[in-house]
């Protein structure tokens, strides 16, 4: 089953002949068939342009083309705008809305040759942790269907798990591509921000927000990263830097002698899980025995987090989302004025996480509050940045949980926001920074639930935490695991389990 | 802003141009409550030499050339328009004057 490969090892089947586009596309589209009917990752599968686009590569491949990504699929977390497609953002708002252009990173996958597969379930404008707030579907955790896949790119994590696509992209405002990928046991990362241009990215929080890949190897998130990073004249915030080949630099060399990584004694937060406070302090202990040197660093701010980040975050939102006003685009709702028309479109299009949000950040904006929470949160979030500048003096990554449990129920916590919130303690932080964040698999429950390990990384240093990242991989088995499926014709009560 | 753990949900939803029932209003007024109570601990901080952080990566103004590029497809931009005449978006009277 070529659904089961990663993208250096199809790339390296395609370029010696041993498989074509259209089997790869086949394959993942049966997986899709039999198992989307549990997982609800997908909310639109673009089918017969995949199929057409894996021909297309097979025949410029036939000509002399080369590329990883050359006839490779992928799916797109649905905030992202593709062409002539519908780009919903797990929303009734944007219902009817067909996206007039490419986002650049959609551009850079058609320009790489990638197949474009179709567009996965999130939750609504990426506004929540378990994909539970999306209006349009559930998406269930591959690894045990009553459990979440995380957010907001669940979709993006849980078919990467269950191989129903090779790869996926995802974005991350506090931590939606790492979460999900710890969630669902396969690897996220959340670039610096600026290395990725956000043009045609649906904006949640444009201070915050990224787009990263979810895959099933360090190596195949290094190789779709330099495929959709570096400048863009349509983002003004994207960097404009010499990038290096973040795929070629990864070798079969996983010693770390002479790294030094950090521990910061914050990130493991009162009330963490103990089998993911023992998986991660095992990661650490592996590193270790690989060479490198552990030293304890501070991020004394860290607690402050969650406060800064919800005040940040949904002020930025009330601010980006004004544009769903049922004006230009979207539901629209009459009334007899301008007025009326957005309040009744606005009330019936968005879903209750985003009506909270927007509320939140209105308030926090408003007259007479905004120094209060505003002002006062964007200082803080100066001393949570500079935190990390100086343990970066000390070291050249950073080793911590992403998650402070693993995948808990659906509906555990969907009815209590601030709980959900609280969730998001290990994540935020490097949002609100701005330098990066990888998550790898490094365990599993005694429930069969992946853990993830979170290589957090300096400004622009991805190479770093992808070597990291790269030699904990290919020294341990954990990202060779992978969900069972049983009983697919009839899939409702069926659970994924561990091999 | 010991005493600001309140907003006044319909005040604000207002604001934001979002029609709330009253049940989501007595729902969203128990929560959202309940999280500016918990954000309220940035207060205990002394910040008043720390200059804010607007964006992660600092940048200076990013200029480019002033010339014309190519724009999006006119009927693709219209035809997402939920009410469209002559290639224009319609709108509900504005003015009742007119």
């Amino acid at each position: 089953m070529l659904n089961t490969k990663t993208i250096s090892e199809l790339s390296a089947m395609l370029e010696q002949g041993d498989c074509t586009s259209v089997e790869i596309v086949t394959d993942v589209l049966a997986a899709i068939d039999a198992r989307d009917g549990q997982v609800g990752a997908y909310l639109t599968i673009d089918r017969d342009s995949a199929l057409a686009a894996a021909k297309e590569a097979d025949e410029k491949r036939a000509a002399g083309s080369k590329g990883d990504l050359l006839g490779v699929p992928i799916a797109i977390k649905d905030l992202l705008n593709v062409k002539g497609q519908p780009c919903t953002c797990a929303s009734k708002i944007l219902d009817g809305y067909t996206a007039p252009y490419d986002a650049t990173v959609i551009a850079k996958l058609r320009e790489a040759g990638a197949i474009l597969l179709g567009r996965v379930n999130m939750d609504e404008f990426a506004m929540g942790s378990s994909t539970e707030s999306s209006a349009l579907g559930k998406t269930t955790n591959p690894w045990n269907a009553d459990r979440v896949p995380g957010g907001s790119s669940g979709g993006s994590a849980a078919c990467v798990a269950a191989d129903e696509a090779v790869a996926a992209l995802g974005s991350d405002t506090g931590g939606s591509i790492r979460q999900p990928a710890a969630f669902c046991g396969c690897v996220g990362l959340k670039p610096t921000y600026g290395m990725v241009s956000r043009y045609g990215l649906t904006a949640f929080a444009s201070s915050l927000d990224q787009i990263g890949p979810l895959t099933k190897t360090v190596k195949d998130s290094a190789i779709l990263l330099e495929a959709i990073a570096g400048h863009d004249e349509k983002d003004s915030t994207s960097i404009n830097t010499d990038l290096p080949m973040f795929g070629k630099n990864l070798t079969d060399d996983h010693g770390l002698a002479g790294m030094k990584l950090g521990l910061p004694k914050e990130y493991f937060v009162d009330g963490m899980d103990p089998e993911v406070e023992k998986a991660v302090r095992d990661a650490v202990e592996h590193c270790k025995n690989l060479g490198a040197e552990i030293v304890d660093v501070s991020l004394p701010n860290s607690k402050y987090a969650i406060a800064v980040y919800y005040i940040i975050a949904t002020a930025e939102a009330s601010a980006n989302l004004a544009r769903f006003d049922g004006i230009r685009y979207g539901m629209r709702l009459d009334g007899k004025n301008p007025i009326e028309l957005y309040g009744k479109t606005r009330a019936a299009g968005f879903g209750p996480e985003v009506k909270r949000r927007i509320i939140l950040g209105t308030y926090v904006l408003s007259s007479g509050y905004y120094d209060a929470y505003y002002l006062r949160a964007q200082k803080v979030r100066t001393l949570i940045r500079n935190d990390f500048i100086d343990a970066f003096k000390q070291c050249d990554a950073i080793l911590a949980p992403v998650t402070p449990t693993p995948a808990y129920k659906i509906g555990e916590k969907s009815d209590d926001p601030l709980k959900m919130y609280l969730d998001d303690i290990l994540t935020t932080p490097v949002n609100l920074a701005g330098n990066c964040g990888l998550s790898v698999p490094c365990g599993f429950s005694s429930d069969g639930l992946p853990i993830g390990l979170q290589i957090i990384g300096d400004f622009f240093q991805e190479a770093s935490i992808l070597k990291v990242g790269h030699a904990y991989e290919q020294t341990t088995d954990w990202h060779r695991q992978r969900p069972v499926f049983k009983n697919l014709t009839n899939s409702s009560d069926v659970t994924g389990q561990r091999v | 802003m010991a005493d600001a753990n309140h907003m006044d949900v319909s005040y604000i939803a207002n604001l934001a141009r979002i029609e709330l029932t009253d049940e989501e209003t007595t729902l969203f007024q128990g929560q959202l409550d309940q999280v500016l109570e918990y954000v309220d601990q940035i207060s205990e901080l002394d910040v008043s030499s720390v200059e804010p952080t607007a964006h992660a990566v600092p940048l200076v103004n990013v200029l480019r050339a002033d010339e014309l590029g190519v724009s999006l497809n006119h009927d693709a931009v219209t035809a997402n328009a939920p009410a469209e005449r002559d290639g224009q978006i319609l709108v509900p009277k504005i003015n009742e004057q007119f």
